[in-house]
């Protein structure tokens, strides 16, 4: 099992360590309610060093990123980030990603931890014959995020990036706490924040010093349940929940990182232009338990008012992520359904147990933060 | 680890306190320690039979599905109501208002059988 740099950290912080994706992370440290309520209300901080950041150079680095993913990566100005996919050529997700346009031929890669090794295979194997190459940078790379309202005031006076004119969605080298950081105005939980790439071994600090400097405004350590909570009520994806080789982009409501209009052709093309014009066999949607229950990853949704016991029911579809939102008080999931039963205000039900419990659809994302 | 002497306990974390036929469970500290947040409990029916060791309800915790099982032979006479709209009290005192259920038992003199006594559970947790 690989540790990130700031494993250390996260013990003497008293964290509960668990195994994710091949990685011994912290997946709470006080407790994931109080942790997500932090990041809601105030700021958190999270050590992300285990997603994969792989760097594209040359002078054809746009193109062969347009070639082997879903998006147009030249389409975006330098210091610009979009979010995007990589699929398999019949159309199913190998995983999504956030690209950012580092330099007119540099951009980095974000992967899921998981997926990382898979997605540096894909990227050289589809980038041969472009004059590009890619330098998988994972494990030199320390990811510390801080995220919610009261982000961009704990970081400003820390780092010379101008964050007032960092937009979301954007990238800028510079120094946080005299480290050697990119600074991005990305992030997973629904909230303003910044995601900071330092060098592997400056990772422990950065984090320390993020602590410090919000620990008058009640700035927690979270993990990666409450990073789980909080994406599940922004309404964001979970590879390996949501997106899976099963999937397409469409079947997700993520149809719009599909750029059929670039230059080129790209991986998955005719998979995907077919699997659009026959129209999707299954969507994501919101759901809000209306009775007593938990509707949890694999528990079968079924159409609402149905007779059959629960273990004749033929299900029509599948809960993808499912928790109790810390936020509305209620339990929220997200779950395939057939398109004829993912209109807002339907009422279907979820086996839970050996109980049929009543859920309503409801548009995505469950929770989205005052603007 | 808060284990309280004069319960007896069962190797999944829960604790039965006994006081002539009545019994009251819930779970021990330990175990609301490890599921962490509790945020959902189901609770069995009242009047419903209980065989030790049977399935009796369900503990929900942000991350964890965890049942209960009942600790001793009995009859549910009584069950924590206030857990419903405040699971979290399973956290916050689980041996006092995070109790779950009370049961008439079948055979109070032999409750303590195949349980542990405090001295026992904290070998068991290495508390």
């Amino acid at each position: 099992m690989r540790a990130t740099a700031l494993l250390e950290r996260h013990r003497s912080l008293g964290a509960r360590l668990v195994e994710f994706a091949g990685w011994e992370m912290p997946v709470q440290y006080g407790g994931i309610v109080e942790e997500h309520r932090a990041v809601r209300q105030r700021a958190g901080v999270f050590d992300l060093s285990h997603m994969g950041e792989l760097h594209v150079q040359g002078g054809q680095a746009g193109e062969a990123l347009a070639h082997a993913l879903l998006t147009d990566p030249p389409a975006l100005a330098v210091g610009r980030a979009h979010y995007s996919m990589i699929c398999a050529p019949d159309g199913g997700v190998i995983d999504d990603l956030i690209v950012y346009r580092l330099a007119p031929d540099h951009f980095m890669v974000v992967a899921n931890a998981g997926n990382a090794p898979v997605v540096a295979d894909e990227l050289r194997a589809r980038m041969a014959g472009f004059d590009a190459a890619l330098d998988d940078a994972s494990l030199r790379t320390s990811l510390v995020a801080i995220q919610g309202p009261l982000a961009a005031a704990i970081l400003t006076p820390l780092t010379d990036v101008d964050l007032a004119a960092l937009r979301y969605y954007a990238i800028a080298p510079g120094h946080v706490a005299g480290h050697a950081a990119l600074v991005a105005r990305t992030g997973y939980t629904g909230e303003d924040g910044f995601e900071c790439f330092v060098a592997w071994d400056e990772g422990t600090d950065l984090f320390d010093v993020f602590l410090e400097a919000g620990a008058p405004q009640g700035t927690v350590p979270v993990g990666l349940g409450a990073r789980d909570t909080l994406r599940l009520e922004a309404g964001m994806p979970l590879y390996g929940n949501e997106l899976t080789r099963d999937t397409t982009p469409f079947d997700a409501g993520l149809g719009r990182v599909v750029k059929f209009a670039k230059a080129g052709e790209f991986v998955g093309r005719e998979a995907l232009q077919a699997a659009q014009e026959r129209g999707r066999s299954k969507a994501l949607v919101g759901l809000v338990v209306r009775g007593r229950g938990i509707a949890r990853h694999g528990y079968p949704v079924h159409r609402g008012g149905g007779e059959a016991a629960v273990e004749e029911a033929v299900p029509i579809g599948t809960v993808t992520s499912g928790t109790q939102s810390p936020t509305l008080g209620v339990p929220i999931a997200m779950a395939y359904v057939p398109p004829d039963a993912a209109d807002a205000g339907t009422i279907l039900e979820v086996a839970i147990r050996d109980a049929r419990v009543p859920v309503e659809v409801v548009a995505l994302p469950f929770y989205r933060r005052p603007s | 680890m808060d284990v309280r002497d004069g319960l007896l306990y069962t190797d999944e974390h829960e604790w039965l306190r006994v006081e002539g036929d009545t019994g009251t469970m819930g779970i021990t500290a330990y175990a609301a320690d490890e599921l962490g947040d509790v945020v959902f409990v189901e609770l069995p029916a009242i009047g419903r039979a209980l065989q030790r060791a049977e399935t009796l309800g369900v503990v929900e915790s942000v991350k964890a599905v965890s049942d209960l099982f009942a600790p001793a032979d009995g009859e549910v006479i009584e069950v924590n109501e206030a857990l419903v709209g405040k699971p979290e009290l399973l956290n916050s005192d689980p041996y006092g208002e995070g109790w779950i259920a009370r049961v008439r038992l079948a055979n109070p003199a032999a409750a303590a059988e195949g349980l542990k006594d405090a001295a026992a559970y904290r070998a068991l947790i290495g508390a």
